[in-house]
């Protein structure tokens, strides 16, 4: 009553703002987060995959959570009631297509994205701890793409669940005990399918969140690396903001953008053009249902599986070869610290640095390869190739960084506008 | 019955047709052996009047021993752009409802008396094996006297199906001939390789009617096996074309706002 004309619209303008900040901290939120964050100016299109990876997982999720209102998780029902979504729901086909489209395309993501942190360093300190916790995230999602991949109870999820599951039988001692419990009978059986239904829709995607914001609120705190592999924070401006920074918001939240369309792009072309891609994202046998007595031709698990897959099977002693598989899986947590290059990034690396990280890449390729196909001689020799390739780029990683000649690198971000 | 009159005739014509190997051998053996295994159905999925042909295939010669359990009549109807009166008087069976699921009459515990396996359910054939392997088996029937059918088939060796579509195919015979390969040790092993057909029964069909019968009938079962599929991909030229405009606008965007980005 007692206002003057002149405060009343800006009170009405502020009102709610001012009103909800006071009860949550939305607006000191943003300004963290996003247009307070400050990013290097000069990333490249390998900077996408992060928020491409968030994008999927949360595609994922929305996804599974249509998909659990109509599937049904016992022997008896499962391998119907998904093609009862792919027929009668409405639109059900389209919810279940994104799903298993985006099981493969996370992979996909999140491969670019460990590349792109090896490529450039942004492993090493002071970001060692965000490394790891990417590295949980990928080991968490490939518990949660194994037990999603069993739910529609093809005989391929059938078989491969065997495969997998007897790994841990594996263990010296606890290991036939251990299998045992995990299925919850003597074979892959109902019990089996109901637990990994409810390991697959809260247990393990409520972890990967929590580790989700783990790594972000990592990422935060020693902020992001870039291409040039140098700490933006060296170089801080007059205004106290790094003179290479540019915030996060509105910079890379319209350029991630661009690559969300063209994600999308390659993402929906899958969807509706190629839905199996050529049974490697759904595969053949897996539109048969789950039986005891009909083993596949073939076993083999999904594509981003295979070469991990591929080492298990290049080792005659299966006990070994498990081993070997978890080894090949351990060894990415200890890369901050084999690393001893002067220079974190790729391009001022020297060249045994490049001569490895190629041979790692064609090595993870082509291992990816060779566990899609059956096991033959010829194929064993090369899987032993490529896999001594493998551990060679981490286990000799300490001595070729140390002994190769770096370039320095700059003192600016190399950017070009 | 004019089915076992055929079958009659091809085993007739068995004997004297072995009878003939011996001066058939040489030319045989420079003969390109067909290459059945990368035949492609080559059918089309919106094609309308193809999956209504095989929609009638389907239910006047396969469905009386295999179902389609998870396809209803109504929904098949309706998907093919085929009237109620068409339904009722060409496809649906009597005692069915339009809304009942496609599932034969067989009997599982009969089918499997009969032919030592039940005849298996069709509804995702076209997905678990692909629509050129369906194409391939119904198109590789040949004699075959030593089998209880009389036929085998090139796609799926020791088949328990009988050749259901002879009188429109008629029967083949496979030419054979012996290769023999030398193994690591130096052994020679002896292998029987298809070379070609030859169709001393003709059916009531020609060679391009059969294989347009037989396209029609695998195109149905690659609808039956995803409903959705030509709607899939008639929906997604539509979205393609928004994420290019979609993409093309985000691009602009960033360009205006990196503008001031030095």
């Amino acid at each position: 009553m007692a206002a003057t004309p002149d405060s009343v619209p800006a009170a009405k303008k502020g009102g709610f703002r001012v009103w909800l900040n006071k009860r949550l901290p939305v607006d000191e939120f943003v300004e963290s987060q996003l247009t307070g964050y400050y990013a290097p100016k000069n990333f490249n299109i390998w900077y996408f995959f992060g928020a491409l990876s968030l994008m999927v997982f949360v595609l994922q999720i929305v996804s599974g959570i249509f998909l659990t209102m109509h599937y049904k998780p016992s022997e008896a029902e499962a391998f119907n009631s998904v093609e009862y979504i792919m027929r009668e729901v409405e639109w059900g086909w389209l919810i279940r297509y994104m799903h298993s489209t985006g099981a493969s395309f996370f992979f996909i993501v999140i491969y670019l994205h460990m590349f792109r942190a090896m490529m450039y360093g942004s492993y090493r300190g002071p970001r060692e701890l965000l490394w790891i916790f990417g590295m949980v995230i990928y080991l968490a999602l490939m518990a949660e793409a194994f037990m999603g991949y069993v739910l529609p109870w093809g005989n391929m999820s059938y078989w491969g669940a065997q495969v997998i599951v007897n790994l841990f039988g594996t263990i010296p001692v606890i290991g036939p005990g251990l299998v045992e419990w995990i299925r919850g009978d003597y074979g892959i059986a109902d019990s089996t399918l109901n637990r990994f239904f409810a390991l697959h829709v809260i247990a393990v995607p409520f972890a990967i969140a929590l580790l989700i914001a783990l790594h972000l609120v990592a990422l935060r705190q020693t902020g992001s690396n870039n291409p040039d592999g140098i700490e933006i924070k060296a170089k801080i401006g007059a205004d106290g903001k790094p003179i290479d920074g540019i915030p996060f918001h509105p910079y890379y939240t319209v350029k991630d953008l661009v690559g969300v369309g063209v994600f999308l792009l390659f993402f929906c072309g899958v969807i509706f053009f190629v839905p199996t891609f050529g049974g490697l994202f759904l595969e053949k046998p897996n539109f048969e249902p789950a039986n005891a007595l009909s083993t596949p031709a073939h076993i083999a698990p999904v594509w981003y599986f295979t070469a991990y897959y591929a080492m298990l099977r290049a080792v005659p002693d299966q006990q070994m070869g498990a081993l070997l598989m978890l080894c090949s899986l351990v060894v990415f947590f200890f890369l901050p610290w084999l690393d001893r290059s002067p220079v974190k990034s790729i391009r001022y690396k020297g060249i045994l640095s490049k001569i490895f990280l190629t041979l790692f890449v064609i090595s993870f390729i082509g291992l990816s390869y060779l566990g899609l196909m059956p096991a033959e001689p010829i194929y064993v020799v090369f899987t032993r190739i490529f896999t001594v390739l493998y551990f060679a780029f981490f286990l000799l990683m300490p001595w070729y960084t140390s002994v190769e000649k770096c370039k320095p690198a700059p003192e600016r971000v190399t950017y070009h506008a | 019955m004019r089915k076992f009159a055929l079958l009659a005739t091809a085993f007739a014509l068995l004997p004297l047709a072995q009878a003939q190997e011996p001066a058939a051998a040489a030319p045989a053996e420079e003969a390109v052996a067909i290459d059945w295994a990368h035949w492609q159905a080559g059918n089309e999925i919106g094609n309308t009047a193809s999956l209504q042909r095989g929609a009638r295939n389907f239910m006047g010669y396969c469905a009386g021993c295999h179902s389609l359990k998870y396809n209803r009549y109504s929904r098949v109807a309706e998907d093919l752009k085929i009237n109620d009166g068409q339904l009722s008087e060409y496809l649906l069976p009597a005692g069915s409802r339009k809304a009942d699921y496609i599932i034969t009459s067989l009997a599982y515990e009969d089918g499997e008396a009969w032919f030592g396996k039940a005849p298996p359910d069709l509804s995702l054939i076209t997905r678990s094996k692909g629509s050129d392997y369906v194409y391939q088996f119904l198109k590789t029937f040949y004699a075959d006297p030593a089998t209880p059918t009389g036929v085998n088939n090139l796609a799926l060796p020791g088949t328990a199906m009988p050749h259901v579509l002879s009188d429109l195919q008629g029967v083949q015979r496979g030419v054979f001939r012996t290769v023999e390969s030398k193994g690591a040790s130096g052994e020679i092993t002896r292998s029987e390789e298809f070379v070609n057909f030859d169709n001393p029964v003709p059916g009531q069909l020609t060679a391009a009617q059969y294989d347009e019968f037989v396209r029609d009938t695998v195109n149905f079962l690659d609808y039956a096996g995803e409903p959705y599929k030509a709607k899939r991909i008639d929906l997604g030229i539509w979205v393609t074309l928004f994420l290019l405009v979609f993409t093309g606008l985000a691009y602009l965007l960033k360009k205006e706002y990196w503008r001031d980005v030095k």
